[in-house]
C-alpha cells in the first residue's frame, strides 16, 4: 500500500476533528467516495485545502452543518426497485398480518422517500394503523424534510411507474397533493411515524422490531461499520424478524450470516434465524 | 511522445521502457458507446491464467439489471463477474460495474458501491472508478479508455496519470465513437494512444512487465 499522501492526511484529521468536535463518527465509512464527496464540498464550500475546512469546521457549528449536507447521502426516489416493495408486500406482509401490533425500523431514513414508499404499502396492506414505525437518521436537515413530507412534483411524477411496479393498489396521486412544483404528501401517513436522531455507528439498540428497512446505507460504510450495522439490526429484530436491504447489499460475507437466512434472495430480503 | 503508429505486435523500444520495472496490479477500463465490440476484442483473447484483475464501467441504459458479465463469460476465458459491494479484487478476475451505482476501489483493494447522483448523466461513471482506483494503486495501475460519446473518463484517466499510473487510450481516429478518447486527449497527454489491436498486445505485457 502507498504512504499516505497529504489528502489523505488531511481527510483523515477532518473526520477525526469532526468527531472529537461533534460525536459525528464518520470514522469507519468507506474511504473512496468519502474523498470525492468531501473535495466536492470543499470547493462548494470556498475552501482552498481540506484543512481549510477542517478550521471552518470545527469553530463554526453552522459550517459543520453545512459540510454534513455532503458528507450524507440523500435518498434518490420512492419505491426505488419496485420488485423490492411488491416482495415486501407478497412475502413478508403475509407473516405481518398474523402480528397484533408492529414495530419497523426505516433505517438511515435520509429524506423520506424509502419511509413514504413503507407507509403507503402498510396503508394499503390494512396494516399502517397498528404499526409503529422508526425513521432514523444522523443528518437533522434530512429528517426535518423527511417530517415535512414534500417533494418535487417533477420527481413524484416520476416514482409513479415505480409505484404501479411495487403492486400499487391505488393512483399514486392519492397520496399526495400538488402545489406549484411540490407536493405535499397524506399526514395521515405519518400519524405512527417516531422520527429520530439515531447513529448506526455510534448508538445502540432502542427498540425490539419486526422489520428493518436499511438500503443502500450500509454499502458508504467498510466492512468493520458494515458488522456493527448488522449487529444492531440481530439484536432489535424479534424471533424470525425481517431485515431488507439495497439491491446490491448482501450479507454472505459478514460474520452475521449465519444470524439470518434469505427469505427472498433476489431481492435481498432476509429473516433471523 | 505518445505512440499512434501502424507497428501492429511490437513496441518501439520508447514504448518498452515505458513498461519496464512497473508492476501491473490492475488494470481499469473505461467505455461506452461502442464499447461492447471493442471490449469483446480486447478481452476474448486473455488466457484463463491472465493474472491481473480487470475492472470495468461500461456505459449501459439503467435497466437495473445487467447481463454484461453472463454476455462476456461466453467471450473469455477469464472468470467474469459483476462487482459486488466489499468484495474482494481477486486475480485473474473481470469484473463489471453493475448499473445504478457508482463502483468505487478502496484502499483495501475491496469495492464500494454508491447512490450518488449520476456524473456525466453516467451511473455507474467512468471518473469515479478511475479516480479511486488512481489512489488505491497508484503507479500499479493502468487505465484504459475506449470508444464513446460523452466525456466520461478523462478526469479519471488524467487521474491515473497524475498518480504515476500508466495511461492507454485508444486512437480516436479508429473509435467507433472519438469523443470520449478525444476527450481524455484534450486534457492530457497519455502513455499511450493506439488503436484497439495494439492496446490487446500491449495487455498481454502488462502482466509480464
Amino acid at each position: 500500500m502507498n504512504n499516505p499522501t497529504s489528502i489523505e492526511i488531511e481527510l483523515k484529521l477532518l473526520i477525526e476533528a469532526i468527531y472529537l468536535k461533534y460525536s459525528y463518527d464518520f470514522r469507519d465509512y468507506a474511504g473512496a467516495s468519502q474523498k470525492r464527496r468531501i473535495l466536492h464540498a470543499m470547493t462548494q464550500m470556498h475552501c482552498e485545502s481540506i484543512s481549510e475546512l477542517q478550521a471552518k469546521v470545527l469553530h463554526d457549528p453552522d459550517t459543520f452543518m453545512e459540510l454534513l449536507q455532503y458528507l450524507t447521502i440523500p435518498t434518490t426516489e420512492m419505491f426505488r426497485d419496485p420488485e423490492y416493495f411488491l416482495a415486501l408486500r407478497e412475502q413478508v406482509v403475509p407473516f405481518l398480518k398474523t402480528y397484533p401490533s408492529l414495530k419497523i425500523w426505516i433505517a438511515g431514513c435520509s429524506t423520506g422517500e424509502e419511509l413514504y414508499s413503507m407507509a403507503i404499502l402498510l396503508k394499503e396492506e390494512g396494516l399502517l394503523e397498528r404499526s409503529i414505525i422508526y425513521a432514523t437518521d444522523i443528518n437533522p436537515h434530512s429528517l426535518d424534510k423527511a417530517k415535512k413530507g414534500i417533494f418535487s412534483l417533477e420527481r413524484v411524477r416520476g416514482y409513479t411507474a415505480n409505484y404501479q411496479a411495487a403492486g400499487g393498489k391505488q393512483s399514486f396521486s392519492d397520496y399526495y397533493t400538488a402545489a406549484y412544483d411540490s407536493v405535499l404528501f397524506d399526514r395521515s401517513l405519518c400519524e405512527n411515524v417516531s422520527f429520530a436522531d439515531h447513529s448506526l455507528a455510534t448508538d445502540s439498540v432502542f427498540s425490539e422490531t419486526h422489520l428493518i428497512c436499511c438500503r443502500n446505507v450500509m454499502i458508504y460504510f467498510n466492512h468493520a461499520l458494515q458488522e456493527r450495522a448488522l449487529g444492531l439490526f440481530h439484536e432489535s429484530l424479534c424471533h424470525r424478524g425481517f431485515l431488507g436491504l439495497g439491491s446490491k447489499e448482501s450479507i454472505d460475507f459478514s460474520g452475521h450470516a449465519n444470524h439470518f437466512e434469505p427469505l427472498v434472495k433476489s431481492q435481498r430480503i432476509y429473516r433471523k434465524c | 511522445m505518445a505512440n499512434s503508429n501502424g507497428n501492429r505486435n511490437t513496441l518501439t523500444d520508447e514504448d518498452a521502457s515505458k513498461l519496464s520495472g512497473r508492476r501491473i496490479e490492475a488494470i481499469v477500463i473505461g467505455a461506452s458507446a461502442g464499447g461492447i465490440r471493442a471490449l469483446m476484442l480486447l478481452l476474448g483473447k486473455l488466457p484463463a491464467h491472465f493474472r491481473v484483475p480487470i475492472i470495468i464501467v461500461l456505459h449501459m441504459p439503467d435497466t437495473r439489471e445487467s447481463r454484461l458479465a453472463e454476455v462476456f463469460q461466453h467471450h473469455t476465458a477469464m472468470t467474469v463477474t459483476m462487482a459486488e459491494d466489499k468484495e474482494r479484487i481477486s486475480p485473474g478476475t473481470i469484473y463489471f460495474a453493475g448499473p445504478g451505482y457508482h463502483l468505487s476501489i478502496e484502499r483495501e483493494r475491496c469495492f464500494s458501491l454508491s447512490c450518488e447522483e449520476p456524473l456525466h448523466y453516467s451511473r455507474p461513471s467512468i471518473d469515479f472508478l478511475m479516480s479511486s482506483a488512481a489512489d488505491a494503486y497508484g503507479a500499479s495501475l493502468a487505465g484504459i479508455l475506449l470508444t464513446g460519446a460523452n466525456q466520461d473518463g478523462a478526469e479519471g484517466m488524467a487521474g491515473i496519470h497524475n498518480n504515476g499510473g500508466l495511461t492507454i487510450v485508444q486512437d480516436p481516429a479508429e473509435a467507433e465513437m472519438a469523443f470520449m478518447p478525444q476527450a481524455a486527449l484534450d486534457l492530457f497527454t497519455p502513455d499511450f494512444i493506439m488503436p484497439l489491436e495494439q492496446i490487446q498486445h500491449l495487455i498481454f505485457r502488462l502482466e509480464k512487465s
